[in-house]
């Protein structure tokens, strides 16, 4: 493979508080193609948006740092942009569709004039050019008279129909990379359906990269060609979604897969679980973050930070005993593997 | 099997909230739940599965007394709840416990847990058997699946779903038979989802519960009920045996809803059927079938003639006329 669209490497942003270091991501690395969906999950709190704000260089809170790693896009080094390029990069070549349209979209302003706005703000071009294309952009996301929309407020939709717009106004950009953080998961699964096949229908039209942030591992199965899987911060496997999905090997990807309800799992027949809770991410650092949630774990996983390995094929796991050498044994795995 | 009894029954009901229009001299308003009829059976989950906004948490107040029917009744154990009065009103609602989504803005954050979960003996004044009322909290707790130490800790402390046990060993106390959860798992991750599933599976056989279980995730839907009621716009178009849901769906609306469903591999090719445009607004008493407007199906009849719950076979009734001679 030559060039990556954008390519982390050993990403780690930590927040610095009162109680002690906080690491949200820590060491994360990972490459997205031009035209191609990458799928991010894991459970609240594991670090997905605070990896995607780091990449926008948006960390909200001044306790959040950057402090070690390197974000490359198109070959660029995002974190030595300054303001001016800072600003480009986030209006013109990356856009971000959040859970809550209300996220991109301002309440007291008509959506018209929000889309002409942000048009305007990247493209030299007349208000009524930008109200076209605006309107064009509306027709395209299936909003019914776009003419009309233009002049509405965003309260007056409803939030499938705000999601739409928030994503309108994403196209009108022309971005050559969309992160989508957890964008249908206020929605219900009908609306959850249509936005998906929007976005799917979008991406094969314009060739855009897609990072689809996600807790839903159904919405990986729809949607994405590869899927990374963070816990605590790190990402303990990565792999082809059809590769990942027959072939799971971190024992966190197990649990995940094994505690969603399926259609066709026997009622009432005690699922399989993972017990405890995700760690303190300030008094994480030595060993293997799972190991404390881990059936498998080995006293060595508390001393080694588990390094991702290439088990060939582009499938990487972090876990000590998963290896080239040595493989673990799936106990009690309902699905495939 | 066992004859089936009926613990809960709902007979037409209606609930209607007066909205403000802009037009004073018309008043209008919105239709929350209409006609409404259902029963659960003691020891079992009605499950109750639709979209935001279908009336679910209204059917659940109604149920808890929250909310006053606008028409139809309730009946326990064959006891009209709305003609229930003193000791015997006090005991309905003991007897009706519910848990709700939010596992966060449910529990008083100044309380610790001992005092929370000890909160409805004081309410209801009672005293637990051979025990002290903290010797049946901290007994409640262990069985909830939380420690001892727990015991004097805030709310603050706990994650949302040991905060949802919480809240379950608070509906536990004093000892309901029906237990109204909705939505109980949605706030959560998958993980803690599971675990609070399991642990009400558990607590349904050990407590000998009855569940009315609402969520808008079939699989979970399907994964703890006996029974499920889909719902869309304030009427109950499908109502099956959990199994049935997946296998015969008779309902355009439950066939579109599970269509919906993001697929369960990603070898699965999933033919979606998509509904034409946004759920109709509520306000106003719509005449014919609630989905006529979005429904591939939809004939003339279908726009002035409201289709009714009708048993097709054993067990499974749907409103909707493809499926009447
Ligand atoms: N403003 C903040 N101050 C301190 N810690 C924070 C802040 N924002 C996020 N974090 C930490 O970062 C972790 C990851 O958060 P986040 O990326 O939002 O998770 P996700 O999006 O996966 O649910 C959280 O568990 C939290 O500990
Ligand atoms: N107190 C209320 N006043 C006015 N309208 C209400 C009230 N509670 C619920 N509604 C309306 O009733 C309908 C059903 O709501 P709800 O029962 O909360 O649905 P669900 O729980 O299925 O999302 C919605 O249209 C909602 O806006
Ligand atoms: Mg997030
Ligand atoms: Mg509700």
């Amino acid at each position: 493979m030559d060039k990556h669209l954008v390519e982390v490497k050993n990403l780690r942003t930590y927040f610095y508080t009162a109680s002690g270091i906080s690491k949200a991501v820590d060491g994360v690395s990972f490459t997205v193609d031009e035209g191609e969906t990458l799928g991010i999950v894991g459970e609240s709190g594991c670090g997905k948006s605070v990896m995607s704000a780091s990449i926008m260089r948006l960390l909200a809170s001044k306790a959040g740092k950057i402090v070690d790693g390197t974000v490359h896009f198109n070959g660029a080094d995002v974190r030595a942009l300054n303001e001016n390029q800072l600003r480009e990069f986030r209006g013109k070549d990356v856009a971000m569709i959040f859970q809550d349209p209300m996220t991109t979209l301002d309440p007291v302003f008509k959506i018209g004039d929000q889309m002409v706005e942000a048009i305007q703000a990247h493209e030299n071009i007349t208000k009524e050019e930008a109200r076209r294309i605006s309107a064009e952009a509306l027709g395209k996301v299936g909003i019914p008279d776009p003419e009309k929309r233009l002049n509405s407020y965003p309260f007056e939709l409803s939030g499938g129909m705000c999601q739409r717009v928030a994503i309108a106004m994403v196209l009108c950009g022309k971005p050559k990379l969309i992160i989508a953080d957890e964008p249908t998961t206020a929605l219900d699964v009908t609306m959850q359906a249509q936005i998906l096949k929007l976005m799917k229908q979008l991406q094969t039209e314009s060739h855009t990269a897609i990072m689809l942030i996600t807790h839903n591992l159904g919405v990986v199965w729809e949607m994405c060609d590869r899927v990374m899987v963070m816990y605590a911060g790190r990402v303990v496997e990565q792999a082809a979604v059809k590769e990942l999905y027959s072939n799971p090997m971190h024992p966190y990807t197990w649990g995940l897969m094994d505690s969603m309800p399926a259609l066709n799992d026997t009622p009432k027949e005690p699922m399989s679980t993972i017990e405890g809770m995700p760690p303190d991410l300030r008094l994480v650092g030595k060993g293997c973050n799972f190991r404390d949630r881990c059936k498998y774990a080995q006293p060595q996983c508390a001393e080694v930070v588990p390094e991702p390995v290439d088990l060939g094929n582009g499938h990487c796991v972090a876990c000590l005993l998963q290896t080239r050498e040595h493989r673990l044994e799936r106990e009690g795995g309902k699905r495939h593997g | 099997m066992a004859e089936r009894d009926v613990l809960l029954e709902v007979e037409h009901l209606t609930k209607t909230f007066p909205i403000q229009g802009r037009n004073r001299e018309r008043k209008q308003f919105l239709y929350a739940l209409d006609d409404v009829s259902l029963q659960i059976h003691r020891g079992e989950t009605l499950g109750v599965i639709g979209e935001s906004g279908c009336g679910k948490s209204t059917l659940s107040r109604c149920i808890v007394s929250l909310h006053k029917a606008t028409e139809g009744k309730i009946f326990l154990d064959g006891q009209d709840i709305s003609q229930m009065r003193g000791k015997e009103r006090k005991n309905m609602h003991r007897r009706i416990q519910m848990i709700f989504q939010d596992p966060y803005s449910s529990l008083d954050p100044r309380k610790t847990v001992a005092q929370s979960v000890m909160e409805p003996f004081i309410i209801h004044n009672i005293q637990p058997e051979g025990m002290s009322r903290l010797e049946r909290a901290l007994e409640l707790i262990q069985a909830v699946g939380l420690d001892q130490y727990h015991m004097h800790r805030y709310p603050y402390e706990f994650s949302g779903g040991q905060r949802q046990r919480i809240n379950i060993a608070r509906a536990l106390t004093v000892g309901p038979e029906l237990l109204v959860c909705d939505e109980p798992v949605s706030a959560l991750d998958v993980s803690m989802q599971a675990q609070v599933l399991n642990l009400l599976i558990r607590l349904q056989q050990e407590f000998h519960l009855t569940y009315l279980f609402i969520s808008h995730d079939l699989s979970v839907i399907r994964y703890i009920s006996d029974t499920i009621a889909v719902m869309y716009l304030g009427h109950i178009v499908e109502l099956c045996p959990a199994g049935d849901i997946y296998q015969r769906p008779l309902h355009p609306y439950t066939q579109a809803l599970l269509s919906a469903i993001p697929p369960s591999s990603p070898f699965e090719e999933k033919e979606q059927i998509e509904l034409k445009g946004d759920i109709p607004s509520p306000i106003g008493r719509q005449p014919g079938c609630p989905l006529a407007s979005r429904c591939q199906h939809c004939t003339q009849r279908c726009r002035t003639e409201r289709p009714e719950l009708k048993a097709v076979e054993k067990d499974h009734s749907v409103a909707c006329f493809l499926y009447s001679q």
